[in-house]
């Protein structure tokens, strides 16, 4: 085919065939199907991990805070996978470790994409000063290493999940800012965009109708990302102490805790570390497959 | 190298080339054959999706990513592409066939100057040393007209004009001396008076050298200049093989005669008298796009009258899209005004009222990125309808479907259709009816059949025109392409470096005495005459200088 880019158009009498009407259903069907191997992994763990937080305190065979044998007891038919440094549960406390991190993580991410795609959105909508400050508070914000400056503020605020919640959420807006202002800004120079303020349309319904349909891909596939990163720096600041607090079962401080059996040859530590990086391999499977899907990337046979 | 010259130099036959799309291989050219002797230049003409471009660049043994050959022989002055290794085809690729693309502009790197990347070639084929390459340049150079041609290739590709770097591209093909060189629509994106000037330092090229060409166009005035023989592809066949003359007096074939009778296409019922008082009047507008920067647009004065359609012609920069956003509200002037029917409109779109805004409608050039990739054709025809006229339910779908007759499509099919499942023409269309749902009195139309093929740009215009003799409606029909002014326009207003440098009824502006710049506009245009180009060039190389008024 000839692809010159004045003449886009085919022959006019043959129209490109009708698009089979199908139920949103099967298409999802269709597609989970044809997905690759490392897909339809990653969404097996997502969907375990949603299950387990879920169901939490029925799956988990004691309660979360409950001490139930002495310290760092072995795996046994008892404790599947040994007590920690107070005599609780191993097991129980990942599985609502499951809750508590993923929940929260999950929470966090869906705040700094609010703040974080509204501001981008409204940044590279109207333009001009609106778009100059927000560009550069956001700049300030992230000339600060993120956990770091979490660090510092949960210091100042106090240590609760609400501060953490707030306080990750609104750094990692920045970052979820910046991806959106950026596709935005490529739609934005549109004529169809050009048409709808002509037409007299208001800022929503440019932002929300026009523009937001065209990046939800890359919005979608940061959403994955974002969510992995979030996720992070919570076991990570939990890690440090300054996350989730005891007796709330988390698996950053679950490592903190149990990190003293490494030297006596016990793995243990390792379970919930593992447990962050399975779901952190499996979110990114998925968010592969759905840019190379989005993209219209096609695979080489 | 062959001696004898009678020999084919280019021997293609039942070319096979198939695309990957939707899962399955595609064939996209069918069966071509192609026959190329020293010193010939062969047309390939045809609408996009031809195969014009496939055979092109099949001729140097390439298929694009996607593509493949899958069959027939490519024989190139005795060596098999098909079956001749990726190094052997390397060797032949610019140093004995060359390519010259369509977009320059997007073809040459930024980084190096135009010397260098001339050289390029010629140093890495080891034909000839940089120095030696240099001396050659300059030469070429001079000899395509290039302005001050010792220094012009120390330049930057964004240093000169489209035309000039168009120019410069064809040298390039040249450095090596090539047997073959592939020109893919050279002159599309090039202003009529820039054209004219390439077309001539091709042609003066093939016969200085005796190079064999193919020339791939879809523009057959154009290829009525350059080429001996024309090809008509269609859907990758070959419709009609003949020489030039033949194939322009005599075309056998009912698609070719279709293609030949596009430009006959004219405005058939007068335009009504002007009513006193015009619908759109743009008084001494000067406008720019920064205080600072010099005016784009210089005491700009027209008026334009119910049921009347105004061509507003100029080059590229001439200010002719600037005066459509001056009108819309998009650029504010620095001075003079705007008038809708004898009110003032605000300046900026912002301060315009719902009605003021409803009333100037307007279609743009790339119907692509017109309509919002994922709306339906429902929301994008609809939301005018809800918006300016506050229909809703069964009444918005009743005016939907009319609409949607009004420009011949079939609301059954279409409406619920997204615009990637649209063809070109189709959208445009599609654009049409959006303007039309907002019950507009007048609709600017900013090249509109530009990105469209000549068959489908026919019916565009066809559509235009009714629409215009039901409702009445002022168009002013921004455009380069003087064959469309000729055939819909009823005024004609001419632009030149942001000023109009003359304006009134089409039959006026067409006939002499001319305004000198018009002269050089209309001579530029290409007709279909095999001789229409030595005729210009021996015309105005008696009046001297002329040739130069495009720089």
């Amino acid at each position: 085919m000839s692809e010159q880019p004045k003449t886009i158009d085919t022959a006019d009498s043959s129209p490109p065939p009708l698009r089979q009407v199908e139920s949103k259903l099967t298409v999802v069907l269709r597609e989970l199907r044809k997905a690759p191997l490392s897909a339809k992994f990653g969404l097996l763990v997502i969907v375990t991990y949603v299950f387990v937080a879920l169901f939490a305190p029925w799956i988990a065979p004691y309660g979360e805070a409950e001490i139930v044998g002495n310290q760092f007891e072995e795996w046994s038919d008892e404790f599947l996978l040994g007590t920690d440094n107070l005599g609780r549960d191993m097991l129980t406390r990942i599985i609502f470790g499951a809750r508590n991190t993923v929940g929260i993580a999950f929470l966090t991410t869906l705040l700094a994409f609010l703040l974080g795609g509204i501001c981008g959105l409204l940044a590279a909508a109207i333009g001009g000063w609106t778009d100059q400050i927000l560009s550069r508070i956001v700049d300030v914000l992230m000339a600060i290493p993120v956990l770091i400056f979490a660090m510092l503020l949960l210091t100042i605020f106090g240590q609760s999940v609400v501060n953490m919640v707030l306080i990750i959420g609104v750094l990692d807006s920045t970052r979820v800012f910046r991806i959106t202002r950026a596709v935005s800004v490529n739609v934005v120079v549109m004529d169809f965009i050009e048409s709808a303020r002509l037409r007299g349309e208001g800022l929503g319904w440019i932002t929300i109708r026009e523009i937001l349909p065209n990046i939800m891909p890359p919005l979608a596939a940061e959403f994955g990302l974002r969510f992995c990163f979030v996720f992070l720096t919570i076991s990570a600041l939990s890690f440090l102490g300054l996350g989730i607090q005891p007796p709330t079962a988390d698996w950053g401080s679950m490592v903190r805790d149990t990190a003293d059996l490494i030297t006596f040859d016990d793995y243990t530590p390792l379970i919930p570390a593992m447990a962050i990086a399975l779901l952190t391999i499996g979110v990114n499977f998925v968010v592969d497959w759905f840019l190379h899907k989005s993209s219209g990337l096609k695979d080489e046979h | 190298m062959s001696t004898n010259s009678n020999e084919p130099l280019l021997q293609i036959t039942n070319l096979q080339i198939e695309g990957f799309s939707d899962e399955r291989w595609h064939q996209i050219v069918k069966g071509v054959d192609v026959t190329l002797r020293r010193g010939e230049v062969l047309g390939l003409i045809g609408e996009s999706g031809a195969g014009k471009s496939t055979i092109g660049i099949a001729a140097m043994g390439f298929a694009k990513p996607g593509c493949r050959i899958h069959g027939g022989s490519i024989l190139f002055d005795g060596i098999e592409l098909t079956t001749a290794s990726e190094e052997q085809k390397r060797q032949l690729r610019g140093s004995r066939i060359a390519y010259v693309a369509q977009s320059a502009a997007a073809s040459f790197n930024p980084a190096h100057t135009l010397i260098d990347q001339f050289s390029e070639t010629v140093v890495e084929h080891g034909i000839n040393s940089r120095e030696h390459a240099y001396k050659d340049a300059k030469e070429l150079y001079k000899k395509i007209r290039m302005p001050s041609p010792d220094d012009i290739g120390f330049r930057y590709p964004h240093q000169v004009s489209g035309g000039q770097l168009q120019r410069a591209m064809t040298a390039m093909a040249l450095s090596c001396r090539p047997d073959l060189i592939i020109f893919d629509e050279p002159t599309t994106a090039l202003d009529v008076t820039t054209q004219i000037e390439v077309l001539m330092t091709i042609r003066d090229i093939v016969e200085q050298f005796n190079t064999a060409a193919i020339y791939i166009t879809h523009d057959l005035a154009v290829v009525a200049q350059m080429a001996d023989h024309i090809k008509v592809l269609r859907y990758g066949e070959t419709v009609e093989d003949a020489d030039t003359r033949t194939m322009l007096s005599t075309p056998k074939e009912d698609y070719t005669k279709s293609l030949w009778a596009v430009r006959s296409f004219a405005k058939e019922t007068a335009a009504p008298a002007p009513e006193a008082k015009p619908i759109m009047r743009v008084e001494s507008v000067t406008a720019s796009y920064s205080r600072s920067m010099s005016p784009v647009l210089i005491d700009v004065d027209f008026e334009i009258h119910r049921g009347h359609t105004t061509a507003v012609v100029g080059e590229s920069g001439s200010g002719k899209s600037t005066t459509a956003r001056v009108i819309t509200g998009l650029l504010a002037p620095q001075k003079g005004a705007v008038y809708f029917d004898g009110d003032a409109l605000p300046p900026s779109y912002r301060n315009r009222t719902k009605d003021q805004l409803r009333q100037t409608q307007m279609i743009y050039q790339m119907a692509d990125t017109a309509v919002n990739p994922r709306h339906k054709i429902r929301d994008i025809v609809g939301r005018p309808l809800s918006f300016y006229l506050d229909m809703h339910g069964e009444e918005k779908e009743k005016r939907l479907r009319e609409l949607m007759e009004m420009i011949e499509m079939d609301p059954d099919l279409f409406l619920d259709r997204l615009p990637s499942e649209l063809s070109g023409g189709q959208k445009q269309r599609i654009c049409i009816a959006k303007a039309l749902a907002a019950d507009p009195a007048f609709i600017i139309c900013d090249e509109v059949t530009s990105a469209l093929d000549q068959l489908v740009a026919e019916g565009i215009l066809r559509l235009l025109d009714r629409l215009q003799q039901e409702f009445n409606l002022a168009y002013m029909f921004i455009t380069h392409d003087l064959a469309t002014v000729s055939a819909i326009a009823d005024e004609v207003i001419v632009m030149l470096e942001g000023k109009i440098v003359e304006q009134g009824p089409k039959t006026e502006i067409f006939s002499p005495p001319h305004h000198e710049y018009t002269e050089l506009l209309l001579s530029s245009v290409p007709e279909m005459d095999p001789d229409w180009m030595d005729r210009v060039i021996a015309e105005r190389e008696e009046k001297g200088g002329m040739i130069a008024a495009g720089n």
